[in-house]
């Protein structure tokens, strides 16, 4: 039995698995000077916004030397525009002692999507209306490509996206298993199961032309067959994530 | 080259006997060389409906040990002359057909045949597998009742996925739908999926549709491949699929219920 099943022991904590939303600083080489004037310039474009924020230092970019990387100056440099370094992902071996030298975390480098961070709050922008283009953090990235299945994805089948969104042109079977990291498009009866936002992202939605489900799933909020008849059975509907509650809706014909 | 058909289904007790030895004796009796295969190995069951179990004398596991030649093994039918049969073992395990040994068979076979019929064993493990590994095209026999179709449901999945086929990304195996069992009778009361219901929720191409019939199981038991009873529905019926599977377009028959005569609207009110 696990510790945190014994009833009636108050422990003193529990661990749980999250999944945060970040900033990520690309860095491609590292200059002091340089440093503090671009992220002076960075800042004063949404002060608000840069506010205590965790920041990891992303280094699957980096063309500067290893010996040049002085993260003692770059979470000196965050700390005084109250930005807080907490990690390095990517970087090469190297790279990866320094950072563990300054007692910063290490993530895994990898294809993680990153959004250019030109969503500032509303609010925020004002402020800095009168730029007339507004710098960007990043190069623009294409957003991960949707994966299209085009046959029936039969019983004992299972059909995964590990980035975006899943779109199936066919039925999903019975005892068939469909996830995505993103939305789950279903262009056929859904009769097994689906999951979407299986990365924790509870803005992601499952579409299907007759719902028919085994389970549904977002973002780990699930709802079994049993407790999906009563509303939108056999009918097109989407099915999203309202206050960590399952909510289905009809699909309008447009 | 031969053309390869595998008769699969997942669920046992279907019919996948009673059909290979349909579909072998019907491409046979319109002139194709044609050989059938029992990969039922332990249970083989194919040479009783072909009424051919007591001239077994090497199986198709000799043949793949090489204790026998194919000439050997193969047994000639008696009653159509372009028809062959290859008798699974009853004294072996399913692990002794080997990938490469079911290879060198059919390799050789199809040098010699036009068609193929590999009966499968019920189930999804090894013996399955051996026997839909080669295949060009798939009959799917299917039970019009749930549990029968989900299960074919997944041996399309594992056809998609796990035969040469797939594995060599050439063009995927032809499935072909086979409903049999049938009784309109029942669909009518509610007992039975439909054909509709099980073409809906299995989208592949219906190939046939056999009525049940105390016929199946009376030439079962005599050793009469079905189709060689020509007067009844059932034989008609197989008759009509194995057109189909050569291309021919044929109306389906045998899905709604028959029409009372006479007498029996006149007693029975109906």
């Amino acid at each position: 039995m696990s510790e945190t099943a014994i009833p009636g022991v108050k422990h003193c904590f529990q661990l749980k698995s999250a999944s945060v939303s970040m900033t990520a600083l690309e860095l491609y080489f590292f200059d002091d000077g340089e440093f503090e004037s671009t992220l002076r310039d960075k800042i004063s474009q949404a002060p608000g916004f840069f506010k205590d924020i965790p920041l990891i230092i992303s280094l699957e970019k980096y063309e500067g030397l290893s010996s040049e990387l002085d993260f003692f100056k770059i979470i000196g440099t965050c700390r005084r525009y109250s930005i807080h370094v907490i990690g390095v992902r990517g970087g090469n071996d190297d790279q990866r002692r320094l950072a563990r030298g300054a007692s910063l975390a290490l993530l895994p480098g990898g294809n993680q999507r990153d959004r250019e961070i030109d969503t500032v709050p509303e609010a925020e922008t004002t402020g800095a209306a009168d730029s007339p283009t507004p710098a960007r953090v990043e190069s623009h990235r294409e957003p991960a490509p949707a994966k299209i299945i085009n046959q029936p994805v039969r019983s004992g089948q299972q059909v995964y996206a590990p980035a975006g969104d899943l779109i199936v042109l066919a039925p999903v079977q019975a005892g068939a298993e469909v996830l995505a990291a993103g939305n789950v498009h279903v262009y056929g009866p859904l009769r097994g199961r689906a999951l979407a936002g299986i990365h924790g992202s509870e803005h992601a939605r499952v579409f299907c032309q007759s719902l028919e489900a085994e389970l549904v799933s977002i973002a780990g909020h699930y709802k079994i067959s049993e407790d999906l008849q009563d509303n939108g059975w056999k009918t097109a509907v989407q099915i999203q994530l309202r206050d960590d509650l399952l909510v289905v809706t009809p699909l309008e014909k447009a | 080259m031969a053309r390869i058909i595998v008769v699969t289904s997942g669920k046992g007790g279907v019919g996948k006997t009673t059909t290979s030895a349909s579909i072998s004796t019907g491409l046979a009796k319109r002139g194709h060389k044609t050989v059938v295969i029992d990969f039922d190995v332990g249970l083989r069951n194919l040479d009783l409906i072909m009424n051919c179990e007591r001239r077994v004398v090497y199986d198709f596991v000799n043949v793949i040990q090489g204790e026998a030649t194919l000439n050997q093994a193969l047994i000639r039918d008696k009653r159509v002359d372009t028809l062959y049969i290859l008798p699974a073992s009853q004294t072996r395990e399913k692990e002794a057909l080997t990938k490469e040994g079911v290879e060198k068979v059919i390799n050789e076979l199809s040098e010699r045949f036009d068609y193929i019929v590999c009966d499968s064993p019920a189930g999804i493990e090894h013996g399955a597998l051996m026997a839909l590994y080669y295949a060009d095209e798939a009959v799917v026999v299917t039970n019009p009742e749930v549990s029968s179709v989900r299960d074919s449901d997944r041996i399309l999945g594992i056809l998609q996925s796990k035969s040469r086929r797939a594995e060599m990304g050439q063009d995927p195996v032809k499935e072909h739908l086979l409903l049999t069992r049938y009784n309109p009778d029942r669909v009518n009361r509610g007992e039975m999926l439909s054909v509709a219901d099980v073409e809906e929720i299995l989208a592949i191409p219906l190939l046939g549709v056999i009525p049940e019939s105390q016929i199946v199981l009376n030439a079962s038991n005599q050793g009469l491949p079905v189709i060689l009873e020509e007067d009844s529905d059932a034989g008609q019926a197989y008759e009509d699929a194995v057109a189909r599977l050569l291309g021919e377009e044929r109306e389906h028959r045998f899905m709604s219920s028959q029409k009372k005569g006479f007498f029996s609207r006149m007693f029975k009110g109906g």
